[in-house]
């Protein structure tokens, strides 16, 4: 028995944690999916009635919205940031004497809450007291910055400050990227004569391939899952103009007592995140098994 | 952190032709003036938020965004951590800080010593489906959340502990696993598996192994998962919003409701101080320990 007890103890250790994530992991995923297919709307029911939640979805404005919402922030946040955290890393890559303490100022914002960040940039671009009117002091009375309260613009101001908390991150990663390229290669090419510009170009950005990719995995990641920062930057609105899948989903289940539609809206979460997150895994997995 | 002796010495310099070691020099100065520009824009908000904090209100209303309180007050302050209303209670934040702070430590405590523990046996006590096992709850790192909070609302009510602190501990427990165990894993995946084997000659067992030999080691990695959980749970806004109720809310759902509170006058100098006292700990983290932070931050991202 002892014996037994001994051999087997590795697995018994694993097994609660195991257990655990398949219940609420993939049990819960399993749940949502089955709800997803009912006309559940207060109390969830079980009966399956095929597709008529996915229906609803996308025939609802509001969610067609939100999609919309989830094009434009990711395109813009993942593009900035990607770019932005590129340059910087590149600028600090040049025997920058005090490396450390600016890195340090990057990468503070991402170590606060999203709701944090969204409300200090709430109160910075409030039209009546913030930039706008601080601009119309110094002069220029006709400046409008009114963002934040414009339905067709209200959107960006989300990108805004999420590029401001993330973009140190990325700056870490390409940084971390950059100093693990072979320093003889690029001593061989400045020896040549290269310009350091084309050692950047040629030899040193193409050999990131694979940081390029972690970078957009990661913050492809962080903008489906954006919830915090829009609810406490804009609430979602004015009216729906800045509800992103996350902030849907939030509403159907907790506010609208619409459970159909927020096990369905979930799931089409879900499924964005798989298409990226899958193909990145399952090559990882591989290239660490082989 | 910076090594100084990378700098191009002088001499090297002026072997140059005088026109181009000017150029460069010029070069230099635009360099350090971009990054400080940079530095100035990661710092605004952060700089806007205390001096607006610490001015009265009426100098909010005609001084402007940047300017320096011309009267040091700490009124807000006060406001933001005992009298602040978050709805109808007018406690300020410091209740729900104290909610926050007695549910990430006993809940980063718990993921961390069961994701060293899974680490462990998946990286050193390697058993047929081990991989399989691993492969899928790291998969539970990825899938938004969303998907898991109906049933778990529905799950935390059967068991009892809905809208209670025991209960987001529990949340977060089972969906910071994936992490912790990720980090233990791949930190013990390059420890040699003769170590292990050695001392089962030497007749230590399991657990003696664990205890004596692998937790020690893992000192680093275990700074690295608790500054890591820590961040994520303080910061955590979903599931305390999903799975709390009053007087159990986390403060991040505090400050969001009494940004969001829409009665009275508006108070901003009193949001920011709430904003600030909701981010202190996590902002002290980062500051005591950044390198920590920004290892557990790449280590689920950087290949290797």
């Amino acid at each position: 028995m002892a014996k037994w007890f001994e051999t087997h103890l590795p697995k018994i250790v694993l097994a609660p944690s195991f257990i655990a994530i398949l219940i609420f992991v993939y049990g819960f995923i399993a749940w949502t999916a089955w709800v997803s297919l009912t006309r559940s709307r207060l109390l969830p029911r079980y009966e399956i009635e095929g597709f008529i939640q996915y229906d609803r979805l996308f025939a609802s404005p509001r969610w067609d919205t939100a999609m919309n919402n989830l094009y434009i922030f990711g395109a813009l946040f993942i593009g900035v940031s990607m770019i932005l955290g590129l340059i910087l890393a590149i600028l600090l890559d040049q025997q920058i004497r005090v490396e450390g303490a600016i890195r340090t100022i990057y990468l503070y914002p991402m170590a606060l809450s999203m709701i944090v960040t969204g409300t200090a940039w709430k109160w910075i671009l409030n039209p009546g007291l913030g930039l706008e009117a601080m601009v119309k002091g110094w002069g220029y009375e006709n400046f409008t910055f009114d963002w934040l309260v414009n339905p067709d613009m209200a959107i960006y101001t989300v990108v805004l400050a999420a590029i401001w908390q993330s973009s140190g991150f990325v700056m870490a990663l390409f940084l971390a990227g950059l100093r693990s390229v072979d320093t003889e290669i690029i001593r061989a090419a400045q020896i040549d004569g290269i310009p350091t510009w084309r050692v950047y170009v040629s030899i040193i950005i193409p050999s990131m391939a694979p940081i390029f990719l972690s970078a957009f995995i990661v913050l492809a990641h962080l903008a489906i899952k954006a919830f915090d920062l829009v609810i406490a930057l804009t609430g979602g609105g004015p009216g729906y103009a800045t509800d992103l899948p996350a902030t849907y989903m939030y509403a159907m289940a907790f506010s609208r007592g619409d459970i159909g539609q927020a096990a369905a809206s979930a799931m089409i979460m879900m499924l964005v995140v798989f298409a990226i997150v899958v193909p990145y895994l399952y090559s990882e997995l591989r290239a660490r098994n082989d | 952190m910076t090594d100084v002796s990378a700098t191009p010495a002088p001499a090297a310099t002026s072997e140059r032709p005088r026109g181009r070691s000017f150029g460069k020099i010029a070069l230099r100065w635009l360099l350090y003036i971009v990054l400080g520009l940079f530095a100035l824009y990661y710092l605004m908000p952060l700089f806007v938020m205390l001096t607006t904090s610490l001015k009265s209100l009426e100098e909010i209303r005609t001084g402007d965004l940047l300017s320096l309180p011309r009267e040091l007050t700490f009124d807000a302050w006060r406001t933001a951590w005992s009298e602040a209303c978050t709805g109808i209670q007018c406690e300020g934040v410091k209740p729900y800080f104290w909610n926050s702070v007695m549910l990430a430590v006993p809940a980063v405590l718990i993921s961390t010593l069961l994701g060293a523990m899974n680490g462990y046996v998946i990286a050193q006590w390697r058993f047929p489906g081990a991989n399989i096992i691993f492969a899928l709850m790291l998969f539970g790192c990825f899938i938004p959340f969303q998907v898991v909070l109906l049933p778990m609302a529905r799950m935390l009510g059967l068991m009892g502990i809905a809208g209670t602190i025991p209960g987001l501990i529990f949340v977060h427990v089972i969906y910071g696993l994936g992490f912790t165990t990720l980090f233990f894993r791949n930190y013990y995946v390059t420890i040699p598996v003769e170590l292990v084997k050695a001392a089962k000659v030497d007749g230590a067992g399991f657990v003696r192994i664990f205890f004596a030999i692998f937790l020690p080691l893992s000192i680093p990695i275990i700074v690295v998962s608790v500054i890591w959980q820590f961040t994520q749970i303080w910061n955590d806004f979903l599931f305390g919003v999903s799975f709390s109720q009053a007087g159990t809310q986390p403060v991040t759902v505090a400050l969001n409701n009494i940004v969001n509170s829409t009665t009275g006058v508006k108070e901003y100098n009193v949001d920011m101080a709430a904003a600030i006292i909701a981010a202190l700990p996590t902002l002290l983290v980062y500051i005591v320990a950044g390198k920590y932070f920004i290892r557990g931050l790449t280590a689920g991202s950087v290949k290797g």
